[in-house]
């Protein structure tokens, strides 16, 4: 009798363990709280609605994906620990943060574990460090910001600009790069100003800007603090054409500057209003789940999510020491995984090459106003 | 020129909703000896009890309305009554530091109950400019310093031209003699309360189109009006008022002619200056205790 017990017990305890290494677990380190607040709720959202759909079609390779999702509070320090936390779980791999500020710090963690970080953040200095395990979900500054520039001296023929910029990794990094080569161009940066990350009032950064009377005004801060500052451009009615990067036009952004927002342009790697069916399709599944619109960071969380599939299922196998190699020169096609939303290849150094759009905000919408195509 | 001008009227506007809050600060010293840390606290919960309002229907001259009379109740009559009673018999340490738990607890509620992510509130006042003195002005910083003035100068003329204003100030002078003279004190104190939430309320009608509605916009003003209340003088409503002025303008100036970094750096200086030069505030009353 005892003997049948115990055998009965070490098989149900077999089955639960069998169950359970069905499942590939992946980590989610994210920005819930705090300043990056809008970036994390999104990227969580889009990796969750990206596993349902996966989960609900089989999985990848026949198992369930599971994901645990921590809070950096946006702050790079409780992001460490959270990364180390989450690797001493051993996860098939990393997701996230989103700020370039906390994937500096964690990436070491990662590539000391061996596991694939895929993350959000577009500081230029990210994948230039020579790390095995990083890659992208959307363009690096160094991709993006010759771009912006050529945008600026070309289409909107400024020969003067201000520079405005958040006094971190991300903000750094853009202005570098966006400085560097409006110069190039012959554009004159005026007004070079550094603000600070949750920064609240504007008015004395917006007067640096009407003092300087630029050509065009280049605004590369985070979702909040850019409602801030488009707010309080049209409160001390600056008419210089406002250009930037995602984080200017996002549907936040429009949320929270309304009105002030309208005529405000940025280069967009990743938009929901892209003229994509794939894109437009992802965007009313997210939006139906979650009653808002995202923004760039709810297609970020999703793709790296589908990143995970089409690796594995290239791989044929799930291995997380080989996946950051095979990861690596990889073209997955949206003809072959519709998830990865439009066709993309991730270069030797964890970047992105894909096709990317230039929008502005008309009465508080996205419009995209050129597609600029994959450059390979 | 023009440049200056747009920081000075930018700084007074700000300023001014620093004035409101340090104003509640002194109100609430003078009349029971509490410092409030949640103060900041105090200017953000109102604009997210307005925005519940608008959530569930109202217009947002009702939900102005709703958010100011609750905000009486929540951070006026329930503040006075739940908190300062119960921890004042233990001293002023104490209660200051019920305070800070009371800040962290708004903090938290706010962001479980609504979201960590900012919010737009809407304006009372449009947007666009006037032309003064041939310089472009905004609308809006003309609004929230017109608004903030009307309050200052309803308040001043409450407690110096008014009996009940009167009976406020001999309650808070001498709480003792104030008694024997037939004042109701408590009653008194607890409509010092009332007012400060009112002030808060107002200031956060004012501050949060331009900050944005989000659970942690309170620390920054917090501290503000607190500097400028101690700057200004810690027991004087006018040197609160002047103190909220200058921390707003110097703030804007240091922005634009010292560094955007610093620019946080630069109040405090001052405020570290002013305590060794001129401990009581600038227009403060100097003070003795004994010990």
């Amino acid at each position: 009798m005892k003997s049948t017990l115990l055998v009965g017990a070490l098989l149900a305890v077999a089955t639960t363990t069998s169950a359970f290494a069905q499942s590939i677990k992946l980590a989610d380190v994210a920005e819930l709280s705090g300043g990056g607040a809008t970036v994390g709720t999104n990227w969580k959202n889009g990796i969750d609605l990206a596993i349902e759909e996966i989960n609900a079609k089989g999985g990848v390779l026949g198992r369930k994906l599971e994901v645990t999702h921590a809070d950096s509070q946006s702050n790079p320090g409780v992001a460490r620990a959270q990364v180390q936390k989450a690797l001493d779980a051993e996860p098939y791999v990393l997701l996230g943060p989103g700020y370039s500020g906390s994937v500096k710090v964690t990436a070491p963690l990662a590539a000391e574990a061996g596991i694939a970080q895929i993350m959000g953040g577009e500081a230029a200095e990210l994948t230039q460090a020579g790390n095995k395990f990083l890659f992208r979900t959307s363009f690096g500054q160094q991709s993006s910001m010759p771009k912006v520039a050529r945008y600026i001296n070309g289409e909107l023929k400024a020969k003067t600009v201000a520079v405005v910029w958040v006094n971190n990794d991300f903000g750094r990094g853009g202005r570098d790069v966006v400085s560097k080569e409006l110069e190039r161009l012959g554009s004159k940066v005026v007004a070079d100003l550094s603000t600070e990350a949750g920064q609240a009032d504007f008015a004395a950064d917006v007067g640096k800007i009407k003092a300087a009377n630029p050509d065009a005004v280049f605004i590369y801060l985070n979702e909040e603090e850019s409602a801030r500052i488009l707010k309080e451009l049209k409160r001390q009615g600056v008419t210089a054409p406002l250009m930037g990067e995602t984080t200017l036009i996002g549907q936040k952004v429009i949320e929270l500057a309304g009105d002030a927002a309208n005529g405000a342009r940025g280069h967009v790697g990743l938009t929901t209003d892209a003229p994509v069916d794939l894109i437009k399709a992802f965007r009313e599944k997210f939006s139906k789940k979650y009653n808002y619109v995202p923004d760039h960071n709810g297609l970020k969380g999703y793709l790296a999510v589908y990143m995970v599939k089409a690796t594995t299922e290239k791989m044929g196998k799930v291995d997380p020491k080989k996946f950051a190699d095979t990861l690596h020169g990889l073209t997955i096609k949206a003809s072959e995984e519709p998830g990865i939303l439009m066709d993309v290849t991730v270069s030797d150094t964890g970047d992105l090459d894909r096709q990317s759009f230039l929008v502005e905000v008309v009465e508080g919408k996205q419009v995209v106003k050129q597609v600029l195509p994959k450059l390979n | 020129m023009s440049n200056l001008f747009d920081l000075l009227v930018a700084g007074l506007a700000t300023g001014a909703i620093y004035a409101l809050v340090a104003v509640g600060f002194t109100l609430l010293w003078q009349t029971s000896q509490t410092i409030n840390f949640a103060q900041g606290e105090f200017v953000m919960l109102p604009a997210f009890l307005m925005l519940a309002a608008m959530h569930v229907g109202a217009p947002f001259w009702l939900a102005i309305i709703l958010g100011i009379l609750l905000s009486m109740i929540l951070l006026g009559l329930a503040f006075k009554m739940l908190l300062v009673d119960p921890m004042m018999r233990h001293g002023v340490l104490p209660l200051a530091i019920a305070t800070m738990a009371l800040a962290i607890g708004i903090k938290e509620a706010v962001k479980q109950f609504f979201s960590a992510e900012a919010s737009p509130f809407p304006s009372i006042v449009p947007t666009g400019d006037i032309s003064i003195l041939g310089y472009a002005v905004s609308l809006q910083s003309i609004g929230v310093l017109v608004v903030a003035i009307l309050a200052v100068v309803g308040l001043t003329t409450l407690l110096s031209r008014t009996s009940l204003g009167h009976q406020m100030q001999a309650a808070a002078q001498n709480p003792t003699v104030a008694r024997i003279i037939g004042v109701p004190v408590e009653r008194m104190i607890l409509l010092t309360f009332v007012i400060n939430a009112f002030l808060v309320a107002l200031a956060s009608l004012l501050i949060t189109p331009i900050y944005l509605a989000k659970f942690s916009s309170g620390e920054v003003l917090g501290q503000a009006a607190f500097i400028a209340a101690i700057v200004g003088g810690f027991n004087q409503v006018r040197g609160a008022i002047a103190g909220g002025l200058l921390i707003g303008v110097l703030d804007n100036l240091a922005a634009a002619y010292v560094s955007t970094q610093y620019r946080a750096a630069v109040p405090m200086i001052f405020l570290i200056v002013v305590i060794l030069f001129r401990p009581q505030g600038l227009l403060g009353r100097a003070e003795e205790r004994t010990v």
